[in-house]
């Protein structure tokens, strides 16, 4: 590293608030697996909720993660603690066998979510101001690298949407604002080497990794298509597929942005939401052409294949966000409309899919269903329930 | 909602654009001419208000659906901030058209089947004092 480049993340690490000793000390914990538990956040109120997934209970509350409206969190390798992404540029890393925050740092203006690395050492998080992605030592949360999301010939930054894990230490981008996607090879965390590739679309507004961790897959708003991105064969550049999927027809309102995250696959096939029609798409992964589109009760959210990839599950913008939808893989149709309330905002199946919880933000309640006989088996309490995360995403690729 | 003859909407609207208040234009007017209209229209300025329930309602809705994208505490994500000091200058019957019919090329939609006018005239209201308040 250049002496001028140490001297700007001294800087920049100085601008860093620590947020004082404002929290409990970690708890001694019981010795215990993590495997089955995980985070669900609570957003209005800046807390999460820790819990387990064997006898579907809370096992703690932890409070003091500040502004968590769309905050996301991934998990450390060793599945104990959560990084937690707060919308006011808060990042906290959670104990959740001490129950507590270990570290919290305020790294931003205004975040919008994260990716660990595969070696568990990085964790980094795409920013909306300033645009650009900052990365952590997730060990201490020390700051490691800065990549301010500069574009275009007047040096604006950008958004940054879409930020992912890929194989190698890398992390894939997004520009929203940009139009670009960025490839970032942290093998040696203090230099980052950063390959753009411009022009992939208008307003890619998320992005996914496969599960193989062999396709980035960025979904544009401001265009009917997605921009892929071979990370086996990043010489190739970024391909459009699915151009033009909804050329014609007259969109309708899309009144909450669609999620994309690597679990609409199901074998070969993705299963993506539509922008601005009621309406998933099947994608044939081997070819990136259309093979089936399926009907759905609203503007699709979040479209998440059961870890056996046999059902898709589908959750909604308002105003049709009190229904969740059961796609069955083989028949390529709905075959369940459950109502579990109000706002249904997020969905997570256990580490085989056997359960899938459900947060329902406006009867404070997370509900738990049998994905084979579709009963309600469970409930937990929770404010505003969002974003819920096991901690089977830490030997998961992109998530 | 309760319902309003469709003149009567248009006359407040077109009263209150170029100053911002239906109340002190029609002041201006002939005094009788005016306890007229507001005997006839039933103080259509103020009658612009959603029902209690429903600004309860609205009130949750900017928070929790508008906050998706704004940020619940309306400091900004996606979508731009909505703080009071954002929107101060800005014409409030512009901006509820701004949410009526959207911003096209964006990622703002048109909520105009989900609110009436008057419902988005109020949530621009309410915006511009502060959620806090």
């Amino acid at each position: 590293m250049t002496l001028r480049r140490s001297l700007a993340l001294m800087g920049l690490t100085a601008t860093l608030l620590s947020t004082g000793p404002a929290f409990a000390a970690c708890g001694s914990a019981e010795p215990r697996g993590t495997n089955d538990l995980g985070i669900v956040i609570e957003r209005a109120v800046g807390r999460v909720k820790v819990v387990e997934n064997t006898a579907n209970t809370t096992l703690a509350t932890v409070e003091g993660l500040g502004d968590l409206s769309h905050a996301s969190a991934v998990v450390s390798r060793d599945g104990r603690y959560a990084f937690v992404f707060g919308r006011d540029g808060g990042l906290s890393k959670v104990d959740l066998l001490g129950r507590c925050i270990e570290k919290r740092v305020m790294q931003a203006g205004n975040s919008i979510g994260g990716a660990i690395s595969e070696d568990g050492r990085l964790v980094a998080v795409a920013n909306y101001e300033p645009g650009g992605v900052r990365v952590f030592d997730a060990a201490t949360l020390d700051l490691v690298a800065d990549i301010p999301a500069v574009y275009g010939p007047d040096g604006a930054r950008s958004k940054v949407v879409g930020l992912e894990d890929a194989p190698g230490n890398r992390f894939a981008f997004s520009l929203y604002d940009g139009g670009e996607i960025w490839l970032a090879d942290l093998s040696d965390p203090k230099n980052p080497r950063v390959r753009k590739y411009p022009n992939i679309g208008k307003q890619p507004y998320d992005a996914l990794v496969s599960p193989d961790g062999r396709f980035y897959i960025a979904g544009l708003f401001g265009e009917d298509g997605l921009a892929v991105l071979d990370l086996w064969d990043p010489d190739a550049g970024v391909k459009r597929v699915m151009d033009g999927y909804g050329r014609g027809e007259q969109p309708l309102p899309v009144f909450k942005m669609p999620h994309l995250e690597g679990w609409g696959f199901a074998g070969n096939l993705v299963f993506l939401p539509a922008i601005g029609r009621h309406e998933v798409l099947v994608v044939d992964s081997t070819t990136w052409t259309e093979t089936a589109r399926i009907p759905v009760a609203g503007q699709p959210v979040f479209v998440v294949a059961r870890p056996d990839g046999r059902q898709v599950w589908v959750n909604f913008a308002v105003p049709d966000y009190d229904k969740l939808q059961v796609i069955d893989v083989p028949a390529r149709k709905v075959v369940s409309t459950l109502t579990p309330g109000k706002g249904v905002l997020h969905l997570e199946f256990t580490p085989r899919g056997e359960r899938v919880w459900v947060s329902v933000r406006d009867t404070d309640r997370v509900k738990v269903y049998s994905t084979g006989t579709l009963a309600e088996v469970g409930e937990i309490a929770a404010d505003k329930p969002s974003g819920i995360f096991f901690t089977a995403r830490a030997g998961r690729i992109g998530f | 909602m309760r319902s309003r003859r469709p003149h009567a909407v248009g006359w407040v609207e077109r009263q209150r654009k170029p100053n911002g208040s239906a109340v002190r234009r029609v002041l201006g007017l002939d005094p009788t001419y005016v306890a007229a209209v507001f005997a006839f229209l039933a103080l259509p300025a103020f009658a612009a208000d959603p029902a209690p329930t429903r600004q309860a309602e609205l009130d949750y809705m900017l928070r929790q659906d508008c906050g998706s994208c704004h940020g619940m505490t309306m400091k900004g994500g996606l979508g731009a901030p909505l703080l009071p000091e954002f929107l101060q200058a800005k014409a409030p019957d512009a901006l509820a058209e701004v949410v009526l019919d959207g911003i096209p090329g964006t990622p703002m939609p048109p909520w105009r089947g989900l609110l009436t006018a008057d419902e988005a005239r109020w949530m621009i209201d309410r915006l511009r004092r502060g959620l806090d308040q």
